[in-house]
Formats: structure tokens, sequence, C-alpha cells
């Protein structure tokens, strides 16, 4: 026990001591700048700690003072005709300075019981602005996109394109040279896992190493581009963002069929539709001019949230829930804001009223109310999917089955009910009506310029004026590739969300994709493009202390493959992929009884029912997801839950995905395959093992790996030899067929060696 | 900024907490394994701990939540009203029901008649609680329990009010108690999860349970609930493969490990390193999890206290006794989930097996804890998520009955742990449906709990999107009347 007290202690003498060296150095925040900047230095602080009380929400309000506005703050206190709350470049006249330093703590704000306190250094910048004039600014999210000039560079040899002028720029401010570029074949390795979610293949490995032309890399990220692959990629982190799941959800958790809906975002991104018409079918595709099957049907994202089919819940309490998931989503997707703050009070933090809320809300409320309950497959609205529609219409739909399947959409019911107010956000207080209309703070609804409907509300989403759009998209691309956003909490651009590590860059590139057409492959292109893209991924000790969470990117980041790609890699590089396109879900192999154990007993899911064949090597986008009980391996490597809309997943380390990636037959069975195929290959034990290893890690091995790899081979050929037994019971892992005539003891070894490969660190991170 | 850090710290950043660990440190547990025991040693420096932890002394380590999922009626065990018998089948009077909303399943009933429980009630112990004759084992032991007949909740339908009840809101992303738990105190076994689930199911009428109930919502997924099956792999992927023996294994893992080791030369990453150990973790894990879900070896004593369900793997009665060794072993937060309680009609008939399911094994998890010396330090918890009506739902006959969602009052247990013992605490009208002294609502019994364990449910926060979350939202009060 007491070592591990021990160990806390130590941790933090090392984070204390990293801080002394420099740490925290090279963050502005942390050295009182000589002009203090509301946007980046005042308003954090005060958001953070004032405004729960001083701030925009009108009922939370003590003593009518509030600090989010000039006005407020500069007007005279309560009951009291001279005294201020600041008095610009007047410390001594600003009570708010007075109490932030009062020695008796009845008179200290924030007060004791708040729990929250101001440091020392909060206090300096307070009063620093206050002498320079505590000037306010808007929030830096919600003025318009102000294309910036790109950065003058000392050195301008290493900048590839003008990402890299922001990011060189920084770096030379604080003083961090930026790495070399990578290998190649690292870097291909993480582009293709970048962009398709796939490792390179061999064939492309060796055609990328061998060309020496200049634009060798150019060809190989349009390759990727247009590969079909593509859309799959990019359709795993949307199914996150719209909550796609193949269950209705709470506990009877009945079976839906949505999937047509994800065949036609993979479709879409293939297409490379312009990020504004893929928002606007999948928001308003029911009332677009060109309305047809297709575009009624990507409405069908705003029917992915979960519907409750429990008998004998309230109608009115659960169509409230689901207007509100669509609001909610509605704001987390495409305006970075977390709307939902709204729904029982004003924001807190945030210039967006309770009647902004319900004004939002108005706009997906108008749906004609629920008709056919019970546990049904889909809820109307809905379209049916017929043979003759997939063969005239949507021919990217990928229907094998026989019977038609019905896809939940929406429809507009303009004079349906009139929308209000709902205090404190409970279903049944209904207060003020209020009309469809967009938080004014984010950009006016000029109702001259759009409809008062979804089609309206898509149009003022794609202004060119609105602020937020561009720049929520860019960022969360941003995130996918580097690991982190320009703006880290990408669910939140408000004014209690991160503020950007980059802001110029993050301006630059959301006019830049703008003035492109909202073209989604140029902008990831252009990502990748970038030097700061290529550079390697070694962390030296110096840059581990300086910036370890590598904000500045002075290294690309080494990040973890996601769910997904843990698994489509494992049946790529060993050959079990099946690279069939969209359909429906597939159930692979889990645990026995998951389902079992914790279902109602009622219903088509609640006995989980294997597939088989080809449906168990399809990529991961396409594993089913039963919400109440989420496949095991995907939550344990933090998939989204698909509860609610999610914009970020984790990356987290347990010895729950160790025993994962030892025990899981698919990981196994890959194993076992990729042996069986190289053992039939006539080469040395050698050439097999380098070529397992150059084929999963996706990279030469090194002669000491190679070494060491072979003689473990030696030593467990000749201990399976001994035990022929155990090497027939350790290669009889999956339903792949087995090679013919196959030596079981090679294979046991060869599969232990390739089993092995696929445990490591590296191969499944993208370095 | 101070507790930014902490916050980061408990939330075990692998950055910056594994990562300089596997530098520096070394020996550090993984997942949600994977935090220190910050309780462990009282030597750390008091503005180094979270806001939360350096408040009071805590009477609980460890808690055991059984949860009676489906929500079992206390007209039937532990809220006697003889007065429903009088007033067989006469109307619910409008001026007790209220403004009460009603589920869609009764609110199309003409006549709302009441029934009485069809089982006996009587007291037990010196402190002369009433329990029903469905419960002969708990009330052997009503001198150690403290019941609560004046629990009350929000929500009317099992899922929300499931969810609330783990998580302090119907609806939403957020933590489960227990993950609250395993982020702010850690794990006191660096080789077992600090918050594990049991599933089990009885033959009554069920509704389904869903992992967002144990989930970590926006805290770091190593403070997830883990489930623990029947199965053979009683966490999932546990055993090594067919043909692979533990020495086997071994001879892997160090394979792998210099692999690893040679990418850590290249790379410099200090994540490799941790990878490292999180796979020494899992193959400690391995052998430790068998061991605590190994039953067989108990004394026959405590297998016939916990009844012959006990040696039946995933049976209440199991889950029970795995329970009592996972908290034993320092496993701070155990929780059950028994299905099958929701009897909107055949009440008399289902809640007799339901009963018999549980009655016996949740007695003598109290009295083995107690006879371990583990009772004070164990804070063991039996509720459902809401009550049940005092009126019929469906057909009304002398024999039997069905009763709806009642979400104003409802029975719950609690043990040990620092409550006070041997007390019946609340009180609802002589009708069973409204509540007349001293109310408790779902989140003032998080606050009580939480104080039980230390801490103080205002200050344990989490800022998720700008705001700071807590399990109690902007609600709850500690029920001091209920401290010991």
């Amino acid at each position: 026990m007491k070592k591990k007290v021990l160990q806390f202690v130590l941790l933090s003498a090392i984070l204390i001591s990293c801080k002394q060296n420099g740490e925290y150095a090279s963050i502005p925040a942390k050295k009182i700048p000589d002009v203090v900047d509301y946007n980046f230095d005042v308003r954090p602080i005060l958001s953070d700690k004032c405004f729960t009380c001083h701030g925009p929400d009108v009922n939370k309000r003590a003593e009518d003072l509030r600090l989010d506005t000039p006005e407020g703050a500069y007007k005279a206190l309560k009951d009291t005709e001279n005294e201020f709350a600041i008095v610009p470049k007047n410390l001594e006249k600003s009570v708010l300075y007075q109490k932030i330093t009062a020695k008796d703590s009845a008179d200290l704000m924030p007060p004791l019981d708040s729990n929250l306190k101001l440091s020392s250094y909060e206090i300096q910048i307070l009063k620093k602005w206050i002498e320079q004039g505590a000037a306010y600014k808007p929030h830096w999210a919600f003025t318009a996109i102000d294309k910036p000039e790109l950065p003058e560079l000392k050195n301008n040899d290493w900048a590839e394109n003008e990402i890299d002028h922001f990011i060189l720029q920084k770096l030379e401010d604080i003083g961090l040279a930026p790495n070399q570029t990578a290998d190649k074949e690292r870097l291909l390795k993480r582009v293709s896992l970048d962009i398709t979610g796939l490792p390179p293949t061999p064939e492309m490995q060796k055609r990328f190493i061998g060309d020496d032309a200049a634009d060798a890399y150019e060809k190989i990220v349009d390759e990727l581009l247009a590969s079909e692959q593509y859309g799959e990629k990019m359709a795993s982190h949307w199914l996150d963002v719209a909550r796609y799941a193949d269950s209705h959800g709470f506990q009877n958790d009945q079976l839906r069929t949505m999937w047509p809906w994800r065949d036609w975002v993979i479709h879409a991104f293939n297409e490379n539709y312009s990020y504004e018409k893929f928002v606007t079918y999948q928001l308003a595709g029911d009332l677009v001019p060109q309305k047809n099957l297709e575009t009624i049907l990507a409405t069908g994202f705003n029917r992915n949230h979960k519907i409750n089919q429990e008998a004998g819940i309230i109608e009115e309490e659960f169509r409230i829930e689901n207007v509100t998931d669509r609001t909610n989503t509605f704001g987390k997707a495409f305006l970075g804001l977390t709307l939902e703050c709204a729904k029982c009070h004003d924001h807190k933090y945030d210039p967006i009223s309770q009647k902004d809320y319900f004004s939002t809300f108005a706009f997906f409320d108008r749906m004609p109310p629920r008709q056919n309950k019970g546990e049904v497959l889909a809820e109307a609205p809905l379209i049916t999917i017929t043979d003759e529609v997939v063969e005239n219409e949507l021919p990217f739909i990928n229907k094998k089955e026989l019977e038609d399947v019905d896809v939940m959409v929406i429809e507009e019911k303009p004079d349906v009910r009139t929308t209000h107010l709902l205090n404190r956000g409970v279903y049944d207080d209904v207060g003020e009506e209020v009309m469809a209309q967009t938080p004014e703070s984010v950009l006016a609804f000029d109702d001259n310029t759009y409809e008062r409907n979804r089609l309206g509300l898509s149009k003022w989403l794609f202004d060119a004026k609105n602020p937020l759009t561009s720049r929520v998209f860019v960022n969360r691309m941003w995130q996918e590739i580097f690991g982190a956003g320009v703006v880290r909490s990408s669910g939140d651009f408000g004014m209690q969300g991160d503020l950007p590590t980059h802001v110029g860059l993050l301006n630059w590139l959301s006019a830049d994709f703008m003035e492109n057409g909202w073209d989604m492959k140029r902008l990831i292109k252009k990502i990748v493009m970038s030097a700061t893209y290529k550079q390697s991924s070694v962390v030296s000790e110096d840059k581990l202390a300086l910036d370890p969470d590598n904000k500045y990117l002075s290294r690309m980041s080494r990040l973890r493959f996601n769910a997904e790609m843990i698994r489509d890699h494992a049946l790529a590089t060993s050959g079990l992929l099946n690279p069939e396109i969209g359909g429906r879900s597939v159930k692979v192999y889990q645990p026995d009884g998951l389902w079992e154990a914790a279902s109602s007993g009622r219903g088509v899911l609640a006995n989980y029912v294997q597939d088989h064949g080809k449906d168990l090597y399809r990529r991961g986008i396409y594993i089913f997801i039963k919400r109440t009980t989420l496949p095991p391996v995907q939550l344990t490597f933090d998939a989204a839950t698909r509860d609610q809309c999610e914009v970020q997943r984790q990356s987290t380390m347990t010895p729950l995905q160790a025993l994962i990636t030892l025990n899981d037959p698919t990981i196994l069975e890959s194993a076992r395959v990729f042996s069986e195929k190289l053992i039939q290959e006539e080469s040395t034990v050698a050439d097999k093992i380098e070529k397992a290893f150059g084929t999963i890690v996706c990279r030469t091995i090194k002669p000491e790996e190679k070494e060491m790899l072979l003689s473990y081979y030696d030593e467990q050929e000749s201990a399976f030899s001994l035990e022929t037994e155990k090497a027939a019971a350790f290669i009889n892992v999956g339903e792949y067929p087995a090679a013919q005539d196959r030596d079981v003891v090679k294979v046991a070894a060869l599969m232990q060696i390739i089993h092995t490969i696929y445990n490591m660190e590296e191969t499944i991170v993208k370095s | 900024m101070e507790k930014e850090v902490f916050e980061h710290h408990l939330n075990a950043n692998r950055r910056h907490f594994l990562g300089k660990m596997a530098l520096g440190v070394g020996g550090v547990a993984l997942g949600s394994l994977l935090m220190p025991d910050l309780l462990s040693g009282k030597k750390v420096a008091e503005d180094q701990l979270p806001l939360g932890l350096k408040h009071f002394a805590a009477k609980a380590k460890r808690i055991i939540l059984l949860v009676q999922n489906g929500a079992p009626s206390q007209l039937e065990s532990f809220d006697y009203k003889p007065k429903l018998n009088d007033m067989f089948g006469q109307d619910l009077p409008p001026s007790v029901r209220g403004d009460q909303k009603l589920t869609g399943m009764t609110a199309g009933q003409k006549s709302f008649p009441l029934v009485g429980s069809k089982f006996g009630f009587k007291q037990h112990g010196k402190s002369g609680t009433w329990v029903s004759e469905l419960f002969p084992n708990i009330a052997k032991i009503t001198d150690d329990i403290c019941v609560i007949k004046s629990m009350h909740t929000d929500a009317i339908n099992h899922d929300p009010a499931l969810t609330f009840m783990q998580t302090g809101a119907q609806v939403g992303n957020r933590p489960s108690i227990g993950s609250w738990f395993s982020y702010g105190l850690g794990s006191e076994n660096k080789n077992l999860p600090a918050y594990c689930v049991l599933l089990s199911k009885g033959k009554g009428n069920g509704q389904g349970v869903y992992s967002k109930l144990w989930s970590n919502g926006f805290l770091d997924s190593s403070h997830q609930g883990v489930q623990l099956s029947a199965s053979e792999d009683p966490i999932l992927y546990l055993n090594n493969p067919d043909g692979m023996d533990r020495k086997t294994r071994r001879n892997m893992l160090d394979h792998l490990a210099s692999l690893n080791q040679m990418g850590y030369d290249e790379f410099g990453d200090p994540e490799i390193p941790a990878k490292i150990k999180q796979y020494e973790m899992a193959f400690r894990m391995q052998t430790a999890v068998p061991e605590i879900t190994d039953v067989s070896k108990e004394p026959d004593h405590i297998k016939k206290m916990y009844g012959p369900d006990c040696m039946v793997p995933g049976t209440y009665a199991a889950n029970c006794l795995l329970a009592r060794k996972m908290s034993e072993s320092g496993v701070r937060f155990v929780q059950l989930y028994h299905q099958g309680w929701d009897q909107h009609s055949n009440l008399v008939g289902e809640m007799k097996g339901q009963a018999k399911d549980v009655d016996m094994a949740s007695a003598a998890l109290i009295t083995d804890l107690k006879q371990r010396g583990l009772l004070d330090e164990t804070l063991v918890i039996w509720s459902g998520e809401f009550g049940r009506t005092n009126y019929c739902q469906g057909k009304l006959t002398k024999e039997n009955y069905g009763r709806d969602h009642h979400p104003r009052c409802f029975s719950i247990f609690v043990a040990g742990g620092g409550v006070k013992a041997g007390v019946s605490y609340g009180k609802t009208d002589e009708l069973g449906y409204n509540i007349i002294e001293s109310p408790v609502h779902i989140h003032d019994l998080h606050a009580t709990i939480m104080h039980l364990m230390g801490l103080d449910h205002e200050k344990l926060t989490y800022k998720h999107l700008g705001r700071r979350f807590r399990l109690t939202d902007v609600h709850g009060h500690v029920v001091k009347d209920l401290l010991a």
C-alpha cells in the first residue's frame, strides 16, 4: 500500500519537475502576455470561475451583475450609483478586482462555498486586463471566418503547403524544430489507414517504395482517395456522429433496419458530395427542390436516435425526447455547440437562451405523430426499399434479402403543432410559443433569405457568413487524422470549450474549404500533403518534456488504431477480409450468452445468432450494433455507444484490450489462415517470417527482429512437435476452412509467430 | 487549475499518467485497475487530492449494490398497509392520486381498485421491523439492516428510472455510480477491476438490462464497469486459446515484450512501455480472476448459508457469494442485477418465485460479511428502480392481481458501511401511495452513499463539455438520520 502512495507522490514530483523544466513554458497562458487578449486570456477565466452566477443565465444571475458583456460589467452595481464591477484602467475603482483580492473571506469572490478559486496567475491576468482598458471582444468562434495571410517564416525550406506556415510559425516561436519526414514505409501505412482505414497491400508497398518520382506520394494519395474503401473509412466517423445503430435502444431494444441509410452515407462519400450537399440531404432531403428517393433516404439521419418501444410510456414525453435528440445532434454535429445545456435554462456560458433552444427545436418538431407503435422494425414515416427501387433508383444499396426493407425517414407536417418553450425542459410544463429560429449569437436567421423549415435551416448552416459550420467540420477532419483537433474540444466551440491551438490555421483551412465548394476529398488531400503530416513520429525526450500532448505538432503523433481498424487490419493482412461494400449488419464471433444474459427474452434480438461464411469477415463498420449490449470488442477499444451523437472517441489503454488481442478468435483465426497460406508457399522460414512481418507491420523487418523471431519459431516448432495434440488444438480456431494437407506442427509454430506480430505495439499504431 | 490537474490524473490520461509512470516509476496497475488507491495511505499531501477526497473520514470502503431490476412491490415486501386489505376493490380516491401521471398501461383503466398484500406481514427482531412472509431470511436479519420506506424517484418507465438510479439522470451519457467511485477512489486491488457487474435472471416478468447502466459515460473508459459472466471466461477473452498453456503464454509475452522494447528504443514513446505493462497485467488477471470466481473451495457452512443455488453459476445466489469474495478482495464497487420483478399481472404467482431467488442469498451475504468483520466497511444496498401502485392493474380477483409502476414511494434496505442498523426510516400514508414522513429521493440516496464512502457529492466533479458534472447533478442531500 505504501508503495502505491509513493508512486503517486513520485508521479506528482515528476510532473512538477517537468513543469519546472519548461513543460508548460511554451503554453502562452503560463506567461503573462504583453497585451492581454479578452478571448484567449481573460474570458476562459471569467467563464470558468464567474459566469455561473454572473453570466448569461438570467435566472441564476446574482446581484443583477453580468460579466459576460461590457455593458453589464461597466454599469453601476445594484443599489449603487458610483460603484462599478469594472472601471477600465482603474484597478482601485474596479470592485471586481477588490473582490477577487479581498483578504476577508466574507468579501472574497468567487465565494468559498462555490468550490471555485482563482489562481494568482488568473488574478494577474484580470489585473492587467483592467489596467489595459478591459476591452471585450466577441467570442472567436462566433465571428465570421476571415481568411488570414500566411505567416512569414524564418526558414521556408520545410513548408510544403499553407498548413505548414501556421505550424512552423508557432514552432519557431517556441523554439522547436519539426521532425524529419517519416520513412516511406511508415508514411504509406499512416496515409493508407487515414484515408481508407486499411493497411496498404504488399503490392502497393512495393510500388510506392520503388517509385522515386517526385509525385510518388501524391499519386498514392489520389489512388487511396479514389478507392471505395475511402467511403467506408469516412462513414465510420459519420456513424458515430449520426448515432447509427441496428436496434431501437431502451430495454426492449428490438431490431431496426436503418442500414440502407448507411449504404447511402458510404455512397455519398465515395461520390465526393460536397459537405453542403451531404448535410443538406440529411437535414432536409424531403424539402429540397430536387427531392427524390435518394434525398429522402438521406433524412434517415434524423431517425437514427433511440426509440422507446416500452409499453406504457407517455407518448408526449418520448416524442419530446426524440425531438430533443435531433436538436442536440444538430448543435453538436454541425455547430460544435452544447445546445442541450440551454434546454432547461439559459445556457450558463454561451449566449444561447432557453428560447433559442426551443426555437431551434421547432425546426425538428414538425413530424407527424407516432402511428404504428409496438415492436416494429421501422416506424412511419418510412420508405420501402424493394428490388425495383434498388435497380432503378438506388443502385448503391446492397440488398441481398428477398423481402423489402423499411427505412425510417423524415416528413414535414408544417401545421401539425405549434412549438412551445418547455419550462425547466419538462415535457408537460408548456411555456410561451416559439417560432422556428436559430441562435442569433451565431448568425441571425433572416427569413427573407431562408424558409422557416429544415431546408432554410440548412441554407443558414451553409451561409458563407455562418462562423461555425466550416470550422467545426474542418476541425473534426483534422482530429481524425492528427488524433486531436485544432480545437481539442471538437464538440464544444463555445466559451467553455478549448481555444484553438492554431487559430490562424483553422481559419485559413475553413475559409479554403468553403471557397472550394466544401470539397471533402480536397480538404483531406490538403492535410495529408502537408509537411506537418509527413513528419516522423519519433519523439525525443526534449520534445516529450516540452510538449507532451503534441499540441504544437513538432512530430506526428503515434496514434493507436480505432476499434474498426484493429479488426480490419487483421482481416486484410491475413487475406480473410471480405471487401463487399454495404448491406445489412453482420453478427460476427462474440462470446456466448452476452445478449441472452441482458435481454428481457422477447423479440428477435433476445438471442445472438451468429453469421457464417463470408459474413464473418466483413469490415468493422458492418458489425451489428445492439444498443443495450454493444459488441464487446468494439466497446473495449473505445467505440462510441451510439446512444447519442458523438464527435470524438477516447483512446484508452487497458488490460482488457490486451486480453482481446491475445485471445479473440478473430485475431487468432487471422494468424492461423495467414500461417497456412505462408506454409504452402515454397520459401524458407526466414522468408515467411519476413513476409508476414512486412504485411502486418507494414515495414521491412529489422535484422534483430528477424533473428529473434526465427529462433522463437524454431523453439515453437520443436515444442509443438513434442505435443502435436496441442498444435492441433491451437490451430483449430475460426470457421474458415482449414488448408488441405496442412503440416499441423509447422502451421502452429508459424501461427504463434504471426500472432505475436499481431500483438506488437507498433502493429496497431499509426507511427 | 489544480483541480483540472487532478481531474486529469484521476482520469488517468495516458500520456501524463501512464506515460510518466512507465518511464520513471513502474509497477502501476492498468485499466479500471489502473488508478492507484488514493485512500490507501494518509501521507498524500492534502492539496494534492481532488477536492472531494479530503472531507470526511470514510465509513465504508466498498459497496455492493443489489439491484432488483423491474421494481419489486413495496407492498408485498416491507411497507405493510393493512388498510388496503380493508378497502379491497374500492377506487383510489382522486385526492390521494393528485396530479400523478400514470403509465400508458393503466392510464386508460376505468377504475383503480385498491388491493392489499396477499402475503402476511409480521414484525421481526428487536427493531420490530415489518417484513412480509415472502422474505423469511431477510426477516431474520432485520436488526442488521435499515429499511427505507420513503424512497421516491422521477421516472415511471423502467429504462429512464433504472438509468436515473444508476447515473443520476434519466437520459444522456452520464457515468454510472460505480464509475464515479472508480474515478474518485481508484482500485484497492491491482489485479481486479474497481467496478464489477454480475447479472442474473428470475422467472418473473423481466426487463432487459443494458451496458449503459455500467457505462463510464464521459469519464475515461478505464472506469467502465466490467461485466463478469458465468461462463468459462468470467471476464471476456480471459482464457488462453486451446493448445496454449500458461508457460507457452509466458514465453510469448516475453518475446512480445522484447519486440516492443525494440520499438521503444526507436520511437521513445512512453506508450510502449505502458503497453508492455498492460500485457503483464492481463497475464496476472488470468490467474487472479479465476481464483476469485471459483467458489468451489468455500466451506460447506457458507454454501449452506447462501443456499444450493450458490453452486449454480449465473444465479443470484452464486452472484451474492461472488460479490462477497470480490468485495473482500478489494473490488470497490460490485453490482448485481436480478431481473424479473415487473409484476403487472400475476403478482401473487411471480413474486413468490422472485423472492425465493433472492431472499436467502441476500440475507446470507449480509451475515457472511458481518461474520468476517467486513460489514462495517462494506455498504450493501438492496433496491429496485421505483415502486408499484397500490391499485390493481388488469383483472382483480381475490386470488391474484397486478401492480403498475409507481414513482412516488418505494422501499429499499441498506446495511453496514456506517448506516444505522435495526431501523425503519420514512413513512407512507395508510394507502401506501404518498410519502408522509422523511422522503428520500434518489439524489439523496446517492449523496448519502458518497458521504459514507468519504466523498462530498458536491465536490467530486468532472468537467465535460464546459460544465462540471456530478453524480447528483445540482441536487441531493445527505440523509444524516441514516448515519450510524
